[in-house]
Order: C-alpha cells, then structure tokens, then sequence
C-alpha cells in the first residue's frame, strides 16, 4: 500500500457517500401497523473520505449522523443513493460480498458499555472478528495479546469480562476489536461521548497514532464540535438530515458560513473565562424540528437567526421555497445557505 | 426582583436562627460534610469532607468527573439523600442547621428557599398534571393567592424563561414538550417561590449544545429575576469557565481545588485540575496533543491512604501514598489546592507533565510490520 | 463459572439435595425389599421400621411407591423441560432476531399452540394411544414451548437492540453466529429460570392429568397419582398423602434454586450472589 502523505486530496477518495437517502417508516400502532409517515433521517448526503484523512461529522443528535454511519456500511439498507469504497459502489451487495468488504470497513460504536458482548471474556471479544473471518488460526492468541498492547491494555486481564473494566478500556477493547481485521476506513460513532474528559483524552490520541502508524481514514461522528476540530482534517456539518457545510477544520472554524455551523460555534462554551465571557454569539431559538415532518425550503429556517432578523420578506420567501444547495458562495467553500456569509466567531 | 436576605424571618421564625450568626451576606455554609453509604463491600465514602460558603447573589461551580461526588453533596445540602445515607458535618442555610432538621423544617426550606433543579426535568415533573398546575401548585404551597393568580404568575415564570406562547403553554403536559422545554419549566417552577438559592445539578447535560445555550441563558434570567445564589454542578469546563464566579473541583468526594474561575483556568496548583484541562480539546485553538490523565479515578469503599489522585498523578512522591493533603493557600488565600506539591505548578503546563503517548509503541509497530506483510 | 455456581450456597446444596433424591430413586428403589406394584400382606399400615411410608390400603409399600412416583415424574419433568426450552428458545430466538414476517409467521403458531385446550388434547391422545410417562411428557412439551417461545422471543427482542449485536454484523458475522454466539447466551439467563419453572409447572401438569386419568396409567404410578390417589384417604392415611407430596415440594424447590445458582454463575457480572 502507497502512502502519499503530503497530497492526499489529489488522491482518488477512499470512501465516497454519494445523495445517501434513508428513511425510515413510521406505523400506527395496533395489529394492521399501517405506514402513517417517513422519518425523513438522512436527505441526500454526499462527502468523500480520502486515505488516512479524518472527516468530522458533526450535528446535534437526531440530525441523522448514525444512520448514514450505518447507511453507509451497509448495517441498515439505504433508501437510496450511493457508497463507493474503492470504487465499488457497496449499496446493491449481497451480505456475502459484504462480508470480505467488512474487513476493511470498520466501525467502533458510541456506548461502551452496550458494544461488548458481556457474556464474552475480553480475548473472545477481540477475537471475534479473526473467528468469523477464519482468520484465527495457531496465531490468534498472539495476535489478539498485540492488538490489546497496541491500544494500551495489558494483555494479562484478556480473560476479564467487559464489566470488569472502566468506559475508557472498553472503548480501547471496541478499537482493538475493530483493529483486529486490519482495516483500512474506521467509522467511529461517538467513540468518546460516554467518557469523562480525562479518559476520553486517552482514547483520541489512541486514535491519533493508530492513524500515523497505520494510515487508517476515518469518519468520526460526534454531536461535539470542540473534539471534532482536534481530531478532524475536514469537517462536515450536519442539520436534520442534510449537510449544510463542509470544508477544512480551518475553514469552518475561521470563517463558518451557515447560520447553523455559526449557532452551533457559538453555542460551545470555551473552557476560558475571560474569552468565553466576552465573546460575540449568535444563538438559535427552539429545538430541532421532527424529522417526520422537516421544514420546507431550507430545513434550517424555523430557527435561523439569518432568517428571523435579518433577511427581507422576498428573501424569506427563497429560504421557505427552495432547498439551497450545498456550494461555495464565495466563502472559499461549500455552504447550504442561500444567504451563506462568513463569520468569525472565535 | 428581591434583595437577597429579606424574609428569611418569617419563613424559619426567630426561634430556629440557632448556632453563630453567618458572616455578611453568606446564604449557604456547608462545613466538613461526608456522606456514607453502607454497601456489601463496605462504607461508600461518596464524600468526604466537603466545606463551601456561597455568598448572595454568586454562582458557585462545582467541577468533577463522573462519581467524583457532585450529587450527593447537593442531595445531603437538600436533605434528599436516602434513609440508610450516614451524613456527617453541618449544612446551614442563612445560620440555621439543615443536617439532621426535622422534616418539617426542611419542606419549609426545600423548594421556598433553596430549589433544586436536576439534569432530568422528569425527575421533578409529575406525569399526569399540566404544567400549569404543576407550578401553581408550588406557588400556593408557600404562598397565599387564587388559583387564578397563581396560573397568571406562572405563565409570567414560563414567559420569564422564554418559553413561547407562555398562557398555551400552561394546558401542555410534560410529555408534550422536548427536552430543552421540560427543563424551562423545572427552572420556571425552581424560581416561582423566590429562593435564595439554586442548586442546579448538571442541569443540560442531556440536551444538545444549542439548546444548552438556552437554558443557561433561561438560568441567568432565572437567577437575576430571584436574586438567588447559585451552586452549579457539571462536568463541562466550558459551562463553569462561561458562568462560575468561584469553582471547586472535586475528585474522589473531596475538594481538591478551589479559587475564582480565573485562579482555576489560568493558575491551577492541583495536578488533576492541570491534566483535566489539558485533556479538553479546545474549540478556539487547533490543539496539540491532549494529555489524558492515565489511569481512573478511585474507588471510594476501602480507600487507601494518601492523596486520591497520586496513583494517577505525575509528581507524585512517596509523602503523597502516606499523608492525604488539606486545602491550603496557593497563589492567594482563596485559591486553595490540596497537593503536597503544589507551588511545583507554578508556570507549568499540563503537556510537560502528564504523557501524551497512549498506545504501545512497540506493540503498535509490530502490529504494523505483520499489516504490511499481510497486504504485500 | 464453576466457582460462582459454587458460591451460591443454597445452589449447592439444592443440587446435592437432588442427586441424593435421583440416587434414591433409581438405585435406592432397586435395592428396595419391596417392588413398587408388589402388594404386601400388610394393608394400611402408619410408617413403621418395615415400611418407612406406610402402605395403602391394597398393602402395596409407599416408600416403594414413592420411589417409583420420583422417577417417573422427574422424567417427566425433565423431558418437557428439556423440549420445551429447546425448541421454544430456537423458535422464539429466530422470531425475534428476525422480526418481520418470520416473527409474525412463528408468533402466530405459536399462539395457536398456546390456545389448544392441554386437556382435550392430552385426553384424545390418551384414549388412542393409552398413558405413559413419555406421551405425557410430550404433550405437555407439544404445548409448552410456545410459551417459552414468547419468553425468550421478549428476551431477544431486547438484545436485538444492543450495539454488540450489531458490532457482530459488522464484523460479518452470520445469523447463525449471532444467535447461538452472542444472543442466546445472553439469554440463557432468563431461559434457565424459567426452564426450573417448567419443571415445577408439568409435575404439577401430570398430577391433574393423571387425576383426570389421562396420565400415567396404574399399575404404574408417579407423585402426582399418588397424591392424587390419597387425597380420599387424607384423614384416615395421612401419611399416603404427605410423603408424595413432600416429594414433589422438594424437587420442585432444588430445581429452582439450581436454576438461580446457574443464571447467576452465567452471568459474569454477577460478582455477589445473594444468600
Ligand atoms: N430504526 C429507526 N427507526 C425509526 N427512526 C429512526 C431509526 N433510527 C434512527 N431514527 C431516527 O432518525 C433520526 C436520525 O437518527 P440518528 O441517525 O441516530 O441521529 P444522530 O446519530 O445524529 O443522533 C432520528 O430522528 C431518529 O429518531
Ligand atoms: N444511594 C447510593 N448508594 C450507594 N452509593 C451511592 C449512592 N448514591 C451515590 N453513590 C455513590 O457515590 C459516589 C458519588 O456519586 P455522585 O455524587 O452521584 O457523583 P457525581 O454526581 O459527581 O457524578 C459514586 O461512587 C456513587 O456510586
Ligand atoms: S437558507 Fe435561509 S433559512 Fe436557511 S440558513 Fe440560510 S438564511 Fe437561514
Ligand atoms: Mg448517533
Ligand atoms: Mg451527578
């Protein structure tokens, strides 16, 4: 495998998610469950991963960031749309040319306490994915000890249960786990939402060196953007369903375009007293909108500041009407904006 | 708006001021507070010696990771705690002792004077009534008034906190609003009887960061409008850094650290304040590498001696295994640290101390060497 | 695992209370003076040193009786434990984990088996084919499993939602895999308790079947005929009564109490058990 490490971009995507559609029904209750509705989870998502990049996917929870996780590895069918992993489009597989494909594609999940297996010692969880792939062999035992060294457990407790370890050692057990195919795009859900900050430190720089040394890409969701800009190269933003703006960690940070990312900023407070108390905020009113029934034109507007205070009547009636596309305005890169303008905001 | 102080009479009557008068414009003092719990393993020391002052009108954070103690010492301030809790030390609220008051005193004080406001508004929601009567209800516990005026009152407490159509809003149950407007009435109803003081327990923690922003904004008013002192607990930095005048962190049911907001960003002396804000990937600053503190905090049954944090802790030195450290004086009296070595800190930053390298280097290149022999 | 059954101290001595019980039964009986149809000169007769339960008023011996009554309904008991729980865990494990119209498809049989009247069917049976201890057992089992079958479907449509599920379809596992791997021994738990039940619930099953007469045929007996038998006699021949009876509380009980010590040793997070 050839690393170009100075260009990747210039480098064909790894993974490319392309107008990724799921829906899922909603049924009344009752014998006859007759479909009453769609949640409309994820409206035509479309980003490339590129090799041993990080693309961050950000938004509140509920904007639709697990599913296209799930979408795209084929964990859930998606309505529509298309995912190429080195140009083969993985939607229309069989589950048995999944499968080979699942060697390279892995996910750690968000909950490390659900994600484990709890009936299995803490060997069998790892070895797992070597038993089903009939890659165990007379080695399994040793490669198993490695991949719990290389995340930083000791090999001596293997024969643990998951319960006997803390949040942050179950999620190095999901990463050893997922490791353990050798794979080459890791999607991490969360991976750190459930741990305290001191622990969660540990696992992100984990993940740091397994990227250095292995070259691995990843697509890691988080509803926090403060962990996604340390982790993340580029980033996507997420709102009901669509992304509304992608660009470089520096892009978006310096100067964010959409009214959402721009909430979304703001709305972190900076562990700084001085700073985070004289900073300028653009805040939103209200909650996200049900995804059953997701506002017309630009999903944002029922809570955009750009739209409640500052656009025309005749502008409203643009955002109301039609979906704005995700493109450069000028910005310097794309935004789902129809009045999308920079703002600095750190 | 009403000035911190008046009423406190009428309400706890002359008889129940017992004990020293509280120094000037103290509200709260809680002294050497511990909290027990008997278990099959023994004591669960959930807290162990915590003392605060909260002054009128201030918000006070405290500051800890999950486990570390946070709730239980407000449960104990509130007299909430379980029947088989074992609670030592003294709570007083404006001079008068809470620890061991009769319940009486308590209902009295609980919700009138000091509210308390969870990280699950259904903790303090009742399913089956309106909102409207939900706060009502509060009002006419303490207060004398009609029905009427007491739903007049609320739908101004619901507007207060900036709940949309505030007089619609009366006739909802909980189960029909999200979460960020379940908990806009949880501060609504913590703030209808005018307390001195608000004890808000992670109170967005479950909610999304915009919706955060809100209910912290709904919080300001909520307080500004009472007057109320605050003791706010969370586990978020960044909530404490925007809000607390004064921060205490606490690590295995003690205070480690305790100063103003600006002593405990800029200045910290307690080695798990340095690594804990080491460990938070900033948003304004495209970071370095994070230093996560190795290791996880304590078990508080059959602990052992020293300090809690020395099996985790850098500079540790055999002293820290035998002696646990007191709060003392750092960079001024109020900035309080209990580390043996404290003034060690002085100008250091968490990256020189605390590793940042995680993985097993040699393992990680092994595993890399058999990657590349499997692939060629 | 082992250990931790071990811990459970009331476990232990359930399962050494039975095995003393099944040694009894089966060896004890042979070695028996009296065969349990044999009909003794002495009719009637309280405990004595030569008959330890007494005799009926035929003369036949009851320790004998008894002895032959253990093992014809722990048979029984353990045959529909053992059927039930296998197949109505397979049903209900492919049902939930399927969802969707499989799960429909087995629910529904298995509700219509839940309806069939266990009397009727069990007294057609026996008029055609004549009582005996298997028939018995597998009737009651034909019925059971589809109660089983929605326990355990309950039980896995719960874990069907945990994320190490779907970790292990993302690692390619197979159905297969997935249900015999990770969720049935998750669910073994649930399924072992209410297997102990099942032993309770079908001795007590062939006792009012066999009162009705479609059990177990005289001359062959079982506890619940025997109880059965002596409830006529409660005043004059009580010891007809108790000694069966004692029998059938004490089997049903060390079952449940192994049945607890197997699901807390199987459960690795369970460090204390309860005494
Ligand atoms: N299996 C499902 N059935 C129905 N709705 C679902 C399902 N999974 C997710 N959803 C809905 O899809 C939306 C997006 O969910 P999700 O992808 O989990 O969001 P996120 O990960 O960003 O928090 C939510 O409104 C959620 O309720
Ligand atoms: N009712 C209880 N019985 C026994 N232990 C308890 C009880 N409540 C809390 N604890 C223990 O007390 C410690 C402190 O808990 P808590 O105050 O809830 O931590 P925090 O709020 O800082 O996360 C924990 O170890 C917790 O397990
Ligand atoms: S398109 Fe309109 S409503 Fe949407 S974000 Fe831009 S200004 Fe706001
Ligand atoms: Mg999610
Ligand atoms: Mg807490």
């Amino acid at each position: 495998m050839t690393t170009t490490p100075d260009a990747p971009a210039a480098a064909p995507p790894v993974l490319s998610v392309r107008n990724l559609v799921k829906h899922f029904p909603v049924r009344s209750r009752g014998l006859v469950r007759r479909q009453v509705g769609v949640v409309h989870a994820v409206c035509g998502v479309s980003f490339d991963l590129a090799e041993r990049e990080t693309l961050g996917l950000v938004g509140e929870s509920g904007s639709g960031k697990s599913t296209t996780a799930r979408a795209l590895l084929n964990l859930q069918p998606a309505t529509s749309g298309e995912v190429f992993y080195r140009g083969r489009e993985l939607t229309r597989l069989s589950r048995g040319e999944m499968r080979a494909l699942r060697r390279d594609l892995q996910i750690v999940f968000q909950d490390p306490y659900a994600s484990l297996d709890p009936r299995l010692p803490v060997n069998e969880i790892v070895a797992e994915p070597l038993r089903i792939h009939g890659l165990y062999g007379d080695e399994g035992r040793t490669v198993v000890r490695d991949l719990l060294r290389t995340v930083g457990l000791k090999p001596e407790h293997g024969n643990r249960y998951p319960h006997e370890f803390s949040g942050g050692q179950r999620q190095r057990i999901g990463i050893a786990r997922a490791l353990a195919l050798r794979p080459k795009v890791l999607v991490l859900d969360e991976p750190v939402s459930a741990l305290d900050v001191s622990i969660q430190a540990g696992v992100l720089n984990l993940l740091d060196e397994l990227q250095d040394e292995l070259g691995l890409s990843y697509l890691f969701v988080s509803h926090d953007l403060s962990v996604v800009r340390h982790i993340a190269d580029r980033i996507a933003v997420m709102y009901l369903g669509r992304i509304v703006e992608t660009g470089t960690a520096e892009q978006l940070f310096a100067s964010a375009a959409h009214p959402y990312t721009q909430a979304l900023i703001s709305a972190i407070p900076l562990p700084d007293p001085r700073k985070e108390r004289a900073r300028e905020r653009i805040t939103v009113v209200g909650d996200m909108p049900s995804p059953v029934n997701p506002p017309s034109g630009c999903r944002f507007r029922t809570r955009c500041p750009k739209f409640a205070d500052e656009l025309t009547e005749a502008e409203r009636q643009v955002c109301v009407d039609d979906n704005p596309a995700l493109v450069d305005r000028g910005q310097g890169h794309p935004a789902a904006c129809h009045y999308a303008e920079s703002r600095t905001l750190l | 708006m009403t000035p911190a102080g008046t009423g406190a009479e009428d309400v706890l009557g002359a008889g129940s001021m017992n004990g020293s008068a509280p120094p000037d414009g103290t509200v709260l003092e809680v002294e050497g507070l511990t909290v027990g719990f008997p278990s099959d393993e023994g004591l669960v020391r959930a807290v162990r010696g915590v003392s605060y002052t909260l002054r009128g009108g201030e918000v006070l954070g405290i500051v800890g990771e999950s486990g570390s103690g946070k709730s239980v010492t407000s449960l104990a301030v509130m007299g909430l705690l379980p029947g088989n809790a074992q609670v030592t030390g003294s709570v007083r609220f404006r001079g008068q002792e809470l620890v061991g008051a009769s319940d009486a005193t308590m209902t009295k004080i609980r919700g009138r004077r000091v509210a308390m406001i969870f990280q699950d508004p259904m903790t303090s929601l009742n399913p089956v009534y309106t909102v409207g009567f939900q706060i009502a209800e509060t009002l006419l516990a303490h207060h004398d008034m009609t029905k009427a005026a007491a739903l007049d009152r609320a739908a101004e407490l619901l507007d207060t906190v900036r709940i949309p159509n505030a007089r619609a809003r009366l006739d909802s149950y909980p189960h029909e609003l999200s979460g960020g407007m379940r908990q806009r009435v949880v501060i609504a109803i913590a703030m209808a009887n005018d307390p001195d003081v608000i004890i808000a327990d992670e109170p967005t923690t479950a909610l999304d960061v915009t919706v955060q922003a809100q209910i912290m904004d709904a919080l300001d008013v909520a307080r500004r409008a009472t007057g109320a002192a605050m003791v706010l607990i969370t586990h978020d930095l960044g909530v404490i850094a925007g809000q607390a005048d004064r921060v205490m962190v606490m690590y295995a049911g003690k205070p480690v650290e305790s100063g103003t907001a600006e002593d405990i960003f800029y200045t910290p002396r307690m080695p798990y304040t340095l690594g804990l804000l080491g460990s938070l990937p900033r948003l304004d600053r495209a970071s370095a590498r994070l230093t996560p503190i190795p290791g996880a905090p304590p078990s508080v049954v059959n602990m052992p001696p020293g300090c809690p944090f020395s099996p985790r802790c850098p500079i540790a030195q055999p002293v820290c295994d035998e002696t646990e450290p007191e709060l003392t004086p750092t960079t001024s009296a109020e900035h309080t640290a209990a580390c043996h070595f404290s003034a060690e800190l002085a100008g250091r930053e968490a990256h020189e101390l605390f590793e940042t390298t995680v993985s097993d280097a040699d393992a990680l290149a092994e595993f890399v060497r058999e990657t590349e022999d499997q692939s060629s | 695992m082992f250990r931790r059954f071990l811990q459970h101290r009331l476990a232990v001595v359930s399962l050494c209370v039975l095995i003393a019980l099944v040694l009894l039964a089966y060896v004890g009986s042979a070695l028996w003076q009296y065969d349990f149809g044999e009909i003794t000169p002495d009719n009637s007769q309280p405990p004595s040193l030569a008959h330890p339960f007494g005799t009926d008023s035929v003369g036949k011996d009851q320790f004998a009786q008894v002895l032959r009554g253990t093992q014809i309904s722990l048979q029984i008991a353990v045959l529909v434990a053992l059927f039930s729980t296998l197949i109505g865990t397979v049903w209900g494990s492919v049902a939930g984990y399927f969802g969707g119209l499989t799960d429909t498809i087995l629910m529904r049989i298995s509700d219509l088996v839940l309806t069939l009247p266990l009397l009727a069917v069990a007294a057609m049976l026996a008029q055609n084919f004549g009582g005996s201890w298997w028939l018995i057992s597998l009737v009651i089992a034909g019925l059971y499993w589809a109660y089983v079958s929605r326990v355990s479907r309950g039980v896995v449509l719960s874990l069907r939602e945990k994320e190490f599920i779907e970790a292990a379809k993302a690692l390619g596992a197979s159905d297969l895999r997935i249900i015999f791997r990770h969720l049935v021994p998750n669910a073994l738990g649930s399924i072992i308790v209410n297997a102990t039940i099942l032993v309770a619930i079908a001795i007590l099953l062939e006792t009012s079947l066999s009162y009705l007469g479609f059990g177990v045929r005289p001359p062959d007996t079982s506890l619940g005929i025997l109880v059965s038998e002596a409830q006529t006699a409660l005043t004059t021949r009580p010891w007809l009564f108790y000694f069966p009876g004692l029998f059938i509380i004490v089997i049903a009980l060390t079952i449940n109490f192994i049945g607890d010590g197997l699901r807390d040793a199987l459960d690795p997070q369970q460090t204390r058990v309860r005494q």
